[in-house]
């Protein structure tokens, strides 16, 4: 899904792409999965710090026409590359396409940019294609056409169904669009998610629910339901600075939270990751769920994101530059970080905490396993699964997720 | 008359006829240090190349806030009718925490020049250290500083001064320290008006020692005023008040770097080096005689220097305590003032309680700690000294709230101050306001001038350390000041306000106060806690309770979100990271009970600013 603006600090990443050893020890029994970011949007959101471009602001390679080729050229590239770093070609578990709005792009640009990839790699039987989308960027059409090239599951950019909200968070959808669009997707035979977006300054509590109900009205499969954060150097946050609009609250957070989780379980979806929700486990977005496994996954895009085998990158930043890398050659990352065992399992045990399916309590340091009991005194996680041997979230845990994990790696 | 004397007189065979010493007696910012340039310059002891402001003034903290905390001593030439004299010019600490070094200054002098701003007229200070000087028979030449300023009102301030001394407004010397205006006259002053130094050449020696200053290369050096007799290189010397005998290594004058010579003679002012290595062996006040032929008699006067404030000095990285206790160790070689012994606290760790003869004294030491050995230190509220009876007549001293007894008490005594407040008389009622809320016993009132009032009350000494200074400040518009000594004691209606976080007494923001302000501190202690401790996973309540009886409460509400909501592949290093900072910043977390507390918090809580400013605001 979509790389944040701030790219981190890391090594320098070299020209010709190529892998340290440690990615390609193992890869054959990991599983692999594709992350496409289209960098595009209409407007621009006064809340959104990703790294994403309004039509007019680019040109050349970088542009929204050009843009398909470019990044069928750094999948050409990952594939020589892997190859050259003795990866081995696996099958792609899952794809994803995020942005920016993907659907601003031409279906065929999509499709496009799917079927190199699978040409490349190939696609696993039962695998998951999943394309962000705007509710007002598709059309019966273009969905159909989205499913006929091979996509199988489409995420609706929903945030809120009260226009007073949407007014804050500068989204211009018009609220009645999403069931409608909802709708032509199950037709094309997608599975269905929304994104919701909670605490949005001025966002009442009855709001909140009206929005909830809204999303549960339209019986999607899976549920993203994320609370607003206010990234420095967004017009939101100048806003807030200013006092234009109040600040961010995170007791009403909570507060959202509990009540969507409570409408949610009671409509029969069920969480399964801190801020995820799905209709039956099927229905969990196994691309998400890849992040957070630590499988592999090439990131293919401007200020996109990598792993494999404990090696991350990222790509450059800019479009612009992005495209002239590819067209030298070259490849577009703009630093890695090559993790040593420690740090893995630091992001095992962060990553994995979030999840419903829980922690292996035997794979925890002494001092970590020595941290659960406190954890299930202080009712943040669940004390029969505890003693089972697998550490999951309570509700209270699931809102304290960062103590929990601080805790289990002091 | 010439500006300098050809032929300077050589010490050790100098006629007493033809030697002044005097002293300056002015506050902070009149500009005492400059005029001492001046002069310094004038007479040519320091080469026009060489010189530097505030030349007297060795340590960065003295010129840096422009006070004098070590006195100096310097033996300038100066001819007047065609005879050379030799003055000796005694720079005196300018603080009132500093008042017995300021009476030993006084007792070495037959003069002393009272240095007032004529923009701002005397202070509570100076005026003490003015009446000290003629209760000890000093000649008092009456000098205006600064008369160049435009604000300057010399007519006022001269009739001032002559008011207080007992002559007249037209024999008051107008002077600039800084453009060097009537300095040349004020020397001639000295010669003329001061007396000569009468002593007994031939009796057993006898020289008063009025500093005593550690010097890293020379070891201890002693600055004395010889009374009696000679004292001459080679000689063991012997400390009246102790006995303790030490060879007399070097013996000079200061002019002002040091110049060793072949003795002092009477009425000679200089500086002796005996190799010792802690200030303690060669006490400000003592009287140093011969080993070979003692004198029957001290000089008199001599004190030890008694701590009057207490403050616990914690390191705020506990692995650096090694550090702070070597630095206290240090300082101490260099100060009789400061006394300190080991102490624990559960919510701040190893440290020390530290005493001070005021809350100046306090802060330039906390400063030299930090800055001369890069200490990052959390001191206590400070604190006086209380004498607690118990029921069974046992009697304890107490320095530290943590001390206080716990079991029945029958008396509790605190130690009071005369204080002395200068300020125009407009501020009169809003003074008296103060002293009254702070439990003072009014002395009485003077008109120094048509408009400049003398307000005497008696306040217990722990209702003027914390911030009491900086409120009169504030009340005076800057105009007030303040001078006070210790005055005996008194017995009060005393309790201890513990403060707990959780259930748990944090021993560090405990506190001693009357009953009737116990209410006070509780709130405002509670109140501020639960602005600077973070909300942390469960709820916090903060009390603050007199024995069981809880009399303040304030609560930190458990918080109920700490989670990154988005956390997907472009986010995972970033949120990596930021764990590795959280991780770092627990580090700088005290723990209380299962309450984390910042250290931040424990400073602000403790520092007097955000207090003054509190209580200015009601």
């Amino acid at each position: 899904m979509t790389p944040p603006s701030t790219l981190p600090l890391g090594d320098p990443a070299p020209a010709d792409g190529l892998l340290p050893a440690q990615a390609a020890d193992g890869a054959a029994g990991r599983r692999f999965s594709l992350y496409a970011h289209i960098p595009f949007c209409a407007v621009r959101c006064g809340y959104c710090d990703f790294n994403t471009y309004t039509a007019t602001e680019l040109g050349g390679g970088a542009s929204q026409a050009a843009y398909a080729a470019t990044a069928v050229k750094e999948i050409t590239f990952a594939a020589r590359a892997l190859d050259l770093s003795g990866v081995p070609a696996r099958p792609m578990g899952t794809v994803f396409f995020g942005g920016g709005t993907p659907t601003l792009l031409p279906a065929g640009d999509l499709t496009a940019i799917l079927a190199a990839a699978v040409d490349q790699w190939g696609l696993a039987a039962d695998a998951e294609v999943t394309t962000e989308a705007n509710p007002d960027s598709v059309t019966a059409d273009s969905l159909r056409e989205l499913a006929d090239g091979g996509f199988t599951r489409v995420s609706f950019g929903m945030q809120s169904a009260v226009p007073h909200v949407l007014k804050v968070l500068d989204r211009t959808h018009n609220p009645q669009r999403v069931p409608q669009a909802v709708a032509w997707a199950r037709e094309a035979g997608l599975n269905v998610s929304v994104d919701l977006i909670y605490g949005t300054p001025g966002e009442s509590m009855a709001d909140w629910e009206t929005s909830v109900r809204a999303a549960l009205s339209y019986e999607p499969d899976h549920i993203s339901a994320y609370s607003l954060i206010v990234e420095e150097g967004t017009k939101l946050a100048a806003q807030i600075r200013r006092g234009q609009v109040p600040d961010i609250d995170d007791d009403d957070h909570a507060a959202k939270y509990e009540l969507a989780d409570a409408l949610f379980a009671e409509a029969g979806l069920h969480w399964y990751e801190v801020s995820n929700w799905a209709r039956t486990p099927a229905d969990a977005c196994r691309h998400n769920l890849a992040y957070w496994r630590g499988d592999d996954w090439w990131g293919v895009g401007p200020g996109a994101h990598s792993h494999v085998g404990g090696v991350r990158w990222w790509n450059v930043k800019h479009p612009t530059a992005y495209a002239g890398r590819l067209e030298q050659g070259l490849s577009p990352a703009a630093g890695r970080e090559t993790l040593d065992p420690a740090t893995r399992d630091v992001e095992r045990i962060m990553l994995g905490s979030r999840l419903a399916e829980g922690l292996a309590v035997e794979t925890l340091t002494p001092a970590g396993r020595a941290a659960v009991a406190g954890l299930i005194a202080a009712e943040l996680v669940d004390p029969r699964a505890a003693f089972a041997g697998t550490l999951v979230l309570t509700l209270k845990g699931r809102l304290l997720g960062d103590a929990v994990t601080r805790a289990l790696l002091d | 008359m010439s500006p300098k004397a050809r032929t300077a007189p050589v010490p050790a065979a100098t006629d007493p006829a033809i030697i002044r010493n005097f002293c300056i007696i002015a506050h902070i910012d009149h500009g005492k240090s400059t005029l001492a340039d001046r002069m310094l310059q004038l007479t040519g002891v320091v080469e026009p190349r060489d010189m530097k402001a505030q030349y007297l003034d060795r340590m960065d903290i003295e010129r840096e806030r422009g006070i004098t905390i070590k006195s100096q001593a310097v033996r300038i030439p100066w001819e007047v009718d065609g005879t050379a004299y030799c003055l000796n010019m005694i720079d005196t600490p300018g603080h009132v925490d500093f008042t017995y070094e300021v009476s030993r200054s006084l007792a070495a002098c037959e003069g002393a020049i009272l240095l007032v701003d004529a923009a701002q007229g005397i202070e509570a200070q100076t005026l003490a250290n003015l009446y000290l000087a003629m209760e000890n028979n000093l000649t008092i030449i009456p000098v205006l500083n600064k008369i160049d300023l435009p604000a300057a009102q010399p007519e006022k301030y001269a009739a001032e001064l002559a008011n207080l001394i007992g002559g007249k407004p037209e024999d008051v010397l107008k002077v600039s320290g800084k453009t060097g205006m009537g300095v040349e006259e004020l020397l001639d002053q000295i010669v003329r008006e001061l007396p000569a130094p009468v002593g007994n050449p031939d009796a057993p020696a006898r020289a008063m020692i009025f500093d005593s200053v550690y010097d890293t290369y020379r070891g201890v050096v002693t600055y004395v005023r010889v009374v009696d007799g000679k004292l001459s290189p080679r000689e063991k010397i012997q400390m009246m008040s102790t006995r303790a005998t030490h060879e007399l290594l070097e013996i000079g004058v200061s002019s002002p770097e040091p110049v060793p010579s072949k003795g002092l003679g009477v009425g000679e002012v200089g500086y002796l080096i005996t190799g010792v290595k802690d200030v303690r062996q060669s006490k400000v006040g003592d009287t140093v005689t011969t080993f070979l032929k003692p004198a029957a008699e001290s000089l008199g006067g001599y004190q030890d220097a008694k701590p009057m404030v207490f403050s616990g000095l914690y390191p705020l990285d506990g692995t650096d305590y090694p550090v702070l206790r070597d630095a206290l160790e240090k300082l101490m070689l260099n100060d009789a003032a400061l006394v300190y012994e080991p102490e624990t606290s559960a919510a701040l760790g190893f440290g020390f309680r530290v005493g001070f003869l005021g809350l100046l004294h306090l802060e330039i030491t906390r400063e030299r700690l930090e800055r001369e050995y890069k200490l990052d230190l959390i001191s206590t509220a400070p604190n006086v000294e209380y004498e607690v009876t118990l029921e069974d007549k046992k009697v304890i001293q107490v320095t530290n709230p943590s001390e206080y007894p716990t079991g029945k008490i029958a008396e509790v005594r605190e130690p009071m101050v005369a204080a002395t407040i200068l300020a125009p008389n407009e501020f009169v009622g809003a003074i008296m306001e103060l002293c009254q809320s702070r439990r003072g016993i009014m002395g009485g009132m003077d008109y120094l001038s048509e408009d400049r009032v003398e307000i005497r009350y008696r306040l217990p000494l722990a209702e003027i350390v914390f911030d009491f200074f900086d409120i009169l400040k504030s009340k005076t518009r800057g105009y007030g000041s303040l001078d006070w000594k210790a005055d005996g004691e008194q017995v009060a209606d005393l309790v201890k306000v513990d403060i707990m976080l959780q259930g748990e007494q944090v021993d560090a923001f405990s506190a001693i106060t009357h009953r009737d302000k116990a209410y006070a501190y509780g709130v405002m202690m509670t109140g501020k806690l639960r602005e600077l401790i973070p909300r942390q996973q469960f709820e916090v309540p903060i009390q603050a309770a007199i024995g069981a009886r809880i009399i303040a409460r304030e609560n930190i509400r458990a918080i109920r979100k700490d989670v990154l909501a988005k956390c997907y592949g472009g986010d995972i290093s970033r949120k990596r990271k930021l764990l590795e900072k959280q991780k770092e910043g627990k580090k700088r977390m005290k723990m209380v009970g299962r309450v984390e507390v910042p250290q931040e918090a424990f400073i602000a809580a403790l520092s007097s600013d955000d207090t003054s400013k509190d209580k200015s605001k009601k």
